[in-house]
């Protein structure tokens, strides 16, 4: 037979059907030495993608307490009660009382808060920032490929043509909830395995059949999904990955979110070699109804919010069950925070930046930039200014904790963003010798004399004591510390009840203590 | 009389260099599920005139019946017509295409052609045994721009009805001006008379090289088109059939004689045959008593040829051959499977109106396809598409384009389109033996042999490639689907649920359920709960369709959402 070509697909790839695994014509190109080098890669890390979609209101996740005042002025319809707002000690802002989860890992350094991440130009609909997010394209420019799906086709170059091998028996990426997406598109061929949903991983693994009507064509329906199934090309190392797991710590049955990350959790620990996931979680597009009037802790917003905590506690007590929580770290991401200003219809509408959580054992925990600052004199128009670009996230997850060199972050960034610290040993600084666990503050709540204690290293500190609107109250200390113990002890019996924080500032770095007048 | 003649076959290997896909096996998918027998479901619901509702759903059915997918304007094209209106507008002939030309010089690796310039027709051309195979693919990519290039009538349906139900094998006769023949006399009789239609089949010179009746002679008697013409043609095996090897015995030598004049085929000429006196069996011909013990006598001279027709009267009398007609048009137009029930109600009462209307198909064709057991709930989305209704459907619908007639790169993607079709079961002009696709016939898979796990992953692919990608013809040609322009085509391609919904109509068999639908809008919305989002997206971009923008972001939502849709098993029924 001869050998010549007939309509062959055009542009080298093919998405990877959802039905049937992955499969698909991919015309190898010339593969750099680089890129085949690159193919030793054995990380068994992995990172599982949370897309929040709608955009999430980052004002009402991560509230920024010392604005509070100002904060109740501009979004009087969804400000959540002062009371309600879960304290991050060491910080100047709360978490929604929905999140104690958070918190919780928060204090064991088991989750990092990314404030203000965005990108310049910030583009309101959701269609084109959630592209702007999977392709990690600035939002002046159309790229029709996702970061991931970029950085997988590196690695794996002549995916999917010899795909899957002895070296590569599993599916590069997988995601649960919708069709292929674009966070997976490389630039020649798309890089995941999709299962549509929850159940239909189900179906898969444990070969049952999705509902057909009685019929003649529900008859062939039934035969059609029966070959479909037994077609799929990852389906068997699926099966195998998820047959070796009988036994989950329990995850909530009524939480979707909750059920894709079992899904997950269970082919992690049952060996599958898939480095990237993505699950999600939709119904962030709270323009009305973010909140109930009648209490604001409840509404959509606190639901979404509340399943999201509990999904991803489930999650994180699985995989250390599992024994496998060294090794997996997860990462929400939404495609926009909400407006500053809230509406009357008791929600808020598409904003700009917001906070990004990233959390597992291999995080260094903290927060990483400013709890962004409210004056109380916002219009409907402002938005939150950027202090970290969404890509200086990605290119830390490639570079530190896939260990990616810098060349690849950058091909797959499309460009170069630098990075943030977010995984590994932290690196020494004056505020991290002050070892947060250290810092205490009794009594507290306190009637009159509190006293702060800590041991740190040499530096200039400035202490301040600010209430929730912004102001600074008093001025606790303000000189070099010599390092080692140190001690301040002040009267607060003037000072009305209620909550106020003290800022410790160590040559620059911040932190923050909550300090509950009686 | 020269040396030139070829057997059926006898280039088998030769036709190797030319395919660019082995046949498909589909009759070993069979057994390897186990369980998944036909069904079949007792409807009673008989060839009385369908009087229930006539909406988009009902309309789409039967213009996915007799068309090659359903296009939102042969849709509209009948938009308000009664049924019996629609029926009139669909069972037309079409006007006769020009025929075959030399597109293929060049193209492909296949050479320059010696005997005929490019785009003059080869199909009085001298036999070229090194350009036969290029013509043979030039016939089969005609005949496949025939199919794309459909109006909405039958008469295309038909024409693939018949070669599925009479078929030679193009590689197996090889000498492509004479399978031209063959097509182009599937085409002229297609809405005509069946009795005609198997007479000149008979005489058909590519049949006559493909049965080897051409070297059917009193000396040598071939009884191979003797049988065929019984057992798969005229009468069948059904349970009524009870003709015996005498009557095959008789049949074939009342056929010798019947030969191909060589020198046509050989020499630059259109093909013909003749009947040799000298060649013929002049004894009498005894029948079986299913036959009523009939005796044709043996007749001498050129007195032998009226032999034929007075066999071919003697099969038309038997009432198994109407019988016959009715089921094959049934499992192809309607079901796979016949129960007792249709039987009764349908198949018995179609043969009356076809012996009644003396073989003219029409008639049956416009009862049948106005029957209240056409348009059965049971009957809608119970066929899985062939390859044709699979690749040409989603072809046509979505509008993927064509070249200009005759070109180099019309040739190279309808040539591309072949294989493509190859690759999934259906060879055109090659069905894989006499008895056509199993899917017509071979209880109990019908056609379910068509879906193996290596058709279903083929057939995903191309729907990707499709949806994706677009496909590669050549350095200058790339064919892309053009989204957007589909969804113009549309009523409401603005209203998120109602284009799910009529999407659906045109490409699937039957109704998503809704967790499918809600996973496609999940896909088109990216998960939001808003479907105004999708409407918006879509107004942005009518306001100004040249923008780059916009046109992407409803790209990047309706390509996954395509994929997802036409992934669907509901995607291979119709």
């Amino acid at each position: 037979m001869k050998r010549r070509s007939f309509l062959r697909h055009a542009s080298h790839g093919i998405a990877i059907p959802s039905l049937l695994g992955a499969m698909g014509h991919h015309q190898s190109s010339a593969q750099s030495l680089q890129k085949l080098l690159n193919l030793s890669n054995t990380s068994d890390k992995v990172l599982v993608l949370i897309f929040l979609e709608g955009g999430n209101d980052g004002l009402n996740t991560v509230v920024p307490l010392a604005d509070y005042d100002a904060l109740t002025k501009v979004r009087p319809h969804v400000i959540l009660p002062e009371n309600s707002i879960i304290p991050v000690e060491g910080t100047d802002f709360g978490f929604h009382p929905a999140l104690s989860g958070f918190s919780s890992l928060y204090s064991e350094q088991r989750l990092q808060v990314i404030q203000s991440v965005g990108y310049p130009q910030q583009n309101l609909s959701h269609f084109r920032s959630t592209d702007i997010w999977m392709s990690a394209s600035d939002s002046t420019e159309l790229v029709t490929s996702g970061w991931t799906g970029r950085y997988l086709e590196d690695l794996h170059p002549a995916y999917p043509e010899a795909y899957p091998n002895p070296d590569n028996p599993d599916p590069l990426a997988v995601e649960l909830g919708h069709g292929a997406s674009l966070l997976f598109q490389g630039r020649a061929a798309s890089m995941s395995m999709v299962l549509n949903n929850v159940s239909s991983f189900y179906e898969l693994v444990q070969n049952e059949e999705s509902e057909a009507p009685d019929t003649l064509a529900g008859d062939k329906l039934r035969y059609v999904r029966l070959i479909a199934r037994q077609s799929q090309k990852y389906g068997d190392s699926v099966i195998n990955a998820a047959d070796k797991i009988t036994d989950q710590r329990s995850y909530p049955e009524d939480n979707q979110l909750a059920q894709q990350l079992k899904v997950v959790a269970r082919l992690i620990a049952g060996e599958l070699k898939t480095p990237i996931y993505m699950v999600s979680l939709g119904g962030f597009d709270t323009h009305d109804a973010q909140v109930e009037n009648s209490d604001h802790t409840t509404g959509e917003h606190a639901e979404l919010l509340q399943t999201l905590n509990d999904a991803v506690m489930a999650f994180m007590q699985d995989l250390e069950h599992l024994g496998i929580d060294d090794r997996v770290v997860g990462m929400t991401f939404s495609e926009f925070g909400r407006r500053i200003v809230s509406n009357a219809s008791l929600g808020t509408d598409h904003g700009s930046s917001a906070p990004l959580f990233v959390f597992g054992n291999g995080v260094r925990g903290g927060t990483l930039g400013q709890t962004v600052s409210i004056s109380g004199n916002e219009t409907y128009e402002d938005n939150l200014a950027m202090e970290h670009d969404f890509r200086q996230v990605y290119s830390s997850v490639l570079s530190q904790w896939f260990e990616t060199e810098d060349a690849m972050v950058n091909e797959a960034m499309l460009r170069e963003f630098g990075q943030l610290p977010i995984f590994g040993t932290p690196i020494t600084t004056a505020i991290d010798k002050i070892a947060e666990r250290s810092v205490t503050l009794y009594p507290n709540p306190v009637r009159s004399q509190a006293t702060l204690e800590f041991v740190g290293a040499a530096s200039q500190l400035d202490i301040n004591l600010i209430a929730l609107n912004g102001k600074r109250i008093a001025q606790l200390y303000h000189k070099a510390h010599p390092g080692g113990e140190f001690s301040v002890t002040f009267d607060v019996s003037s000072l009305k009840a209620g909550r106020y924080i003290i800022s410790i500032n160590a040559n620059g770095q911040k932190l923050f203590k909550h300090l509950v007048k009686a | 009389m020269g040396d030139f003649k070829i057997r059926s076959g006898q280039y088998r290997e030769k036709a190797r260099e030319y395919r660019k896909v082995e046949p498909l096996d589909t009759t070993n998918a069979r057994s390897s599920v186990s369980g998944t027998n036909y069904r079949t479901l007792d409807i009673t619901a008989g060839i009385s005139p369908y009087v229930g509702e006539f909406g988009k759903r009902q309309q789409a059915h039967l213009i996915k019946r007799t068309q090659f997918g359903c296009t939102p304007e042969a849709l509209n094209s009948i938009a308000g017509l009664t049924l019996s209106q629609t029926l009139a507008s669909i069972l037309q002939a079409d006007s006769a295409p020009s025929p075959p030309v030399n597109d293929y010089n060049g193209a492909d690796e296949l050479g320059i052609d010696p005997d005929i310039p490019f785009g003059e027709t080869w199909i009085s051309a001298a036999f070229n045994e090194e350009f036969e195979g290029a013509r043979n693919i030039s016939l089969k990519s005609w005949w496949i721009r025939q199919m794309l290039d459909q109006p909405n009538t039958i008469h295309e349906k038909m024409i693939l009805f018949w070669h599925s139900f009479l078929p030679i094998q193009v590689w197996d006769v090889f000498i492509s001006k004479a399978s031209y023949q063959y097509a182009e006399m599937l085409r002229r009789n297609a809405l005509g008379n069946f009795k005609t239609m198997i007479r000149e089949l008979t005489l058909d010179p590519a049949m006559l090289i493909y049965l080897n009746g051409a070297f059917n002679n009193r000396e040598a008697p071939d009884e191979n088109y003797g049988r065929e013409l019984q057992e798969l043609f005229c009468i069948g095996k059904g349970p009524g059939s009870a003709y015996t090897e005498q009557d095959v015995q008789s049949a074939s030598k009342i056929l010798t004689g019947w030969t191909l004049n060589w020198e046509t085929l050989e020499n630059e000429a259109i093909p013909t045959s003749y009947f040799e006196p000298w060649l013929h069996e002049t004894s009498d011909k005894q029948f079986s008593s299913f036959y009523g013990n009939r005796i044709i006598s043996g007749r001498e001279g050129e007195a032998g040829a009226e032999e034929l027709d007075e066999l071919l009267e003697m099969l038309f009398a038997n009432d198994e051959s109407a019988v016959h007609l009715a089921r094959r048009l049934y499992t192809f137009f309607v079901y796979n499977s016949i129960s007792e029930t249709t039987e009764q109600n349908v198949i018995i009462p179609l043969a009356q109106i076809i012996r009644e209307n003396d073989f003219n198909i029409l008639p049956a064709i416009e009862v049948l396809l106005g029957s209240e057991h056409f348009y059965h709930e049971e009957i809608i989305g119970a066929q899985i598409k062939n390859p044709t209704d699979f690749t040409f459907g989603y072809w046509r619908t979505l509008g993927l384009p064509l070249d200009t007639r005759n070109s180099s790169e019309a040739f190279l993607s309808q040539a591309g389109l072949l294989w493509q079709i190859s690759q999934i079961g259906m060879e055109i002009g090659d069905p894989p033996s006499v008895a056509g696709w199993p899917a017509y016939y071979q209880a109990p898979q019908f056609d379910k042999s068509w879906i193996t796990t290596d058709s279903i992953t083929n057939r995903a692919l191309q729907t990707d490639s499709m949806v994706f990608w677009g496909f590669y013809v050549s350095e200058d040609r790339q064919i892309q689907l053009d989204i957007l322009s589909f969804l113009e085509r549309l009523d409401r391609p603005d209203d998120i649920n109602l284009m799910i919904e009529e999407v659906s109509v045109l490409l699937l068999g039957i109704t998503l359920d809704q967790s499918q639908v809600d996973l496609i809008k999940n896909i088109l919305l990216t998960g939001q709960q808003n479907d105004n989002y999708w409407n918006t997206a879509w107004n942005l971009y009518m306001q100004d369709k040249s923008n780059i923008e916009y046109q992407n972001v409803l790209l990047n939502r309706l390509r996954p959402a395509f994929q997802q849709l036409l992934q669907q098993g509901e995607s291979q029924l119709m």
